[in-house]
């Protein structure tokens, strides 16, 4: 099953041509800067845009396609939407709110106790919108869109207006979700934690044209595109709990064809989770050092070098056996070194160094 | 104070009557008015805006006029009204509240525009997005919403009919019993010698019935937008 998109739309200031198609169901990030057209995308999926020309297409059903004059209206598209500014309605309980979807719909496979439970919103079924922190509103928005049973989730910026603190509270509620649900959810976010902890797959999107799209594996390891120059640049592997070496205080993760040790996790083994290795804590070298500190010393193969002028630095990709890995170094080191696409060498990382993100 | 005679009473509870007819069947029209200005652009949109508004910048006697040519029984509805359903609107109570329907309508209406400008429009396309047809949302999102500015517009309308005098005694004349509003009762009380103390006592009426209408529509109008948690 997949979800796919073509659009192609005229605003006054910049022309929008965008194609895309994801896996589904699945969590796919939109990224990019304001006015590159995720919002755009987000609307027209919910039937609030309608595009010069588009077809947009969830498992099988055709929610809009203008060659054959196919325009379903956002009432009976069946689509969520959870927006950044919760838009809870005021006179409302939190309790009408959750059920002012679900009255309108037929009896669907998401329950009202499963949701209230799984967002944490039980206690505040009887209070008004007015009363809730930022955060409550966000889970009761997201809530509301569920129980209308839509057949795909969209959320534009869900997290944009909440602090961090708040934006911690809710990211595991949105973790949880994306495993309980089986529905495609496209996700636009200008932030990077909140895309390397959801997204199954990526999107990236610049000034109206996809940049590109793939796994987010894919996409987080790839020197060429913007997303490698910035300064949290790094590539996310996903993996499994390996070995936890107790008396070592280690735990062993495969992920991308090889093998990683960072501090103990809580995790069982065979767990599975998301190891994201940012690309300024990479040293690459061309023999294995002695008497170093370090515990992972991984085998790869340059695939692609890319400059960054605005840092004087270069992004080199480095080819693991099943994914890869970013490095950011000086273009001395390049020369020293010998680094060329093809080139065998050793990414050195420490075993602090690596973020793992629960699953 | 002394106390009110029978006939003072009668003009009192006409004028509430007929104020109370007046918001009955122009508020509801109003809602729609209003509406129809906010949610919709079309050709003509201008010319209705401005027929809306008319009674507010028109001499009421011109008003009252208008109503006469319109609604008297040689007018267009007028005629149509007394020869299928027996209705004559002039110089009757009923048409007593029709000029005071028309001459509060602007009044109504603008009160009514200011609450559905005030709803933010997200709320409704949230709405939508979650299977919300455009009646649905009218009813359940929209009206809700504005009715603060609704209530507050017929209390208002409601305290302005009350004191309605030129179109009223211009379409309906000055029948005591029938047409007589407490304005056109304190007209008559001081054209006739020795009405003044008649006049002094309806006008104190007047001036409680307009301050309990306007308190009242402060009241509500909090209340209401404390329970939307404005």
């Amino acid at each position: 099953m997949s979800f796919s998109v073509t659009l192609n739309h005229r605003f006054p200031s910049v022309r929008m041509d965008i194609a895309f198609q994801v896996p589904s169901p699945g969590v796919t990030v939109l990224f990019g800067p304001s006015g590159a057209g995720k919002s755009t995308i987000i609307n027209a999926a919910a039937g609030l845009l309608r595009p010069d020309n588009c077809r947009i297409q969830v498992d099988g059903t055709v929610l809009a396609d203008t060659g054959t004059n196919i325009w379903i209206p956002p009432e009976r598209r069946r689509v969520g939407l959870v927006f950044q500014d919760s838009r809870l309605f005021p006179h409302m309980t939190v309790a009408t709110n959750l059920r002012f979807g679900m009255r309108r719909v037929a009896p669907g496979s998401i329950h009202f106790d499963e949701v209230v439970d799984l967002l944490g919103v039980g206690a505040l079924l009887n209070r008004r919108p007015h009363n809730l922190s930022g955060g409550e509103r966000q889970r009761v928005a997201i809530g509301r869109a569920l129980l209308a049973q839509p057949h795909l989730l969209l959320m534009d910026e869900p997290l944009a207006s909440l602090d961090s603190a708040r934006k911690a509270e809710i990211l595991p509620y949105l973790t949880r979700l994306k495993t309980a649900l089986h529905l495609p959810i496209l996700y636009v976010t200008h932030a990077l934690d909140e895309a390397v902890q959801l997204a199954d797959s990526m999107v990236l999107l610049e000034a109206g044209h996809v940049v590109a799209h793939g796994t987010v594996s894919d996409v987080a390891a790839r020197a060429d595109l913007p997303l490698a120059r910035r300064d949290d640049a790094g590539a996310l592997l996903l993996c499994r709990i390996a070995e936890n070496d107790v008396p070592r205080a280690l735990t062993r993760l495969e992920g991308g064809g090889a093998t990683f040790w960072v501090p103990l996790l809580d995790l069982p083994v065979g767990a599975g989770c998301r190891m994201r290795i940012p690309a300024r804590e990479v040293i690459l070298a061309s023999q294995p050092p002695e008497a170093i500190s370090l515990h992972n010393i991984v085998p790869g193969t340059v695939r692609r070098i890319a400059g960054d002028a605005v840092r004087r630095s270069v992004i080199v990709e480095i080819a693991l056996p099943d994914g890869g890995l970013l490095s950011r170094v000086t273009p001395d080191a390049v020369a020293h070194l010998g680094l060329a696409e093809g080139v065998p060498v050793l990414a050195l990382i420490k075993s602090t160094s690596i973020e793992v993100l629960g699953q | 104070m002394t106390m009110l005679s029978p006939e003072e009473w009668e003009a009192v509870w006409l004028t509430l009557a007929v104020a109370a007819r007046a918001v009955a069947f122009g508020l509801p029209l109003a809602v729609l008015t209003a509406w129809v200005l906010t949610r919709y652009r079309f050709p003509g949109r201008g010319l209705l805006n401005a027929l809306v508004h008319l009674p507010m910048v028109l001499p009421p006697v011109v008003t009252g006029w208008l109503l006469l040519i319109v609604f008297g029984i040689r007018g267009p509805i007028g005629s149509l009204l007394l020869h299928w359903f027996g209705i004559r609107l002039v110089f009757t109570t009923a048409g007593a509240s029709l000029a005071c329907a028309v001459m509060t309508f602007p009044i109504m209406v603008r009160s009514i525009r200011l609450a559905l400008d005030s709803i933010d429009g997200g709320l409704e396309q949230a709405a939508r997005t979650l299977g919300a047809g455009w009646l649905d949302r009218l009813i359940n999102i929209t009206l809700p919403l504005a009715s603060p500015g609704i209530l507050v517009g017929g209390i208002v309308g409601y305290a302005t009919s009350l004191g309605e005098f030129g179109a009223v005694i211009t379409f309906a004349a000055n029948i005591p019993g029938q047409t007589q509003t407490l304005p056109l009762a304190i007209y008559a009380a001081l054209q006739s010698p020795g009405g003044e103390t008649k006049a002094a006592e309806l006008s104190m009426v007047s001036l409680t019935l307009a301050l309990i209408g306007l308190l009242l529509s402060e009241w509500c109008g909090k209340r209401l937008n404390a329970m939307l948690g404005r």
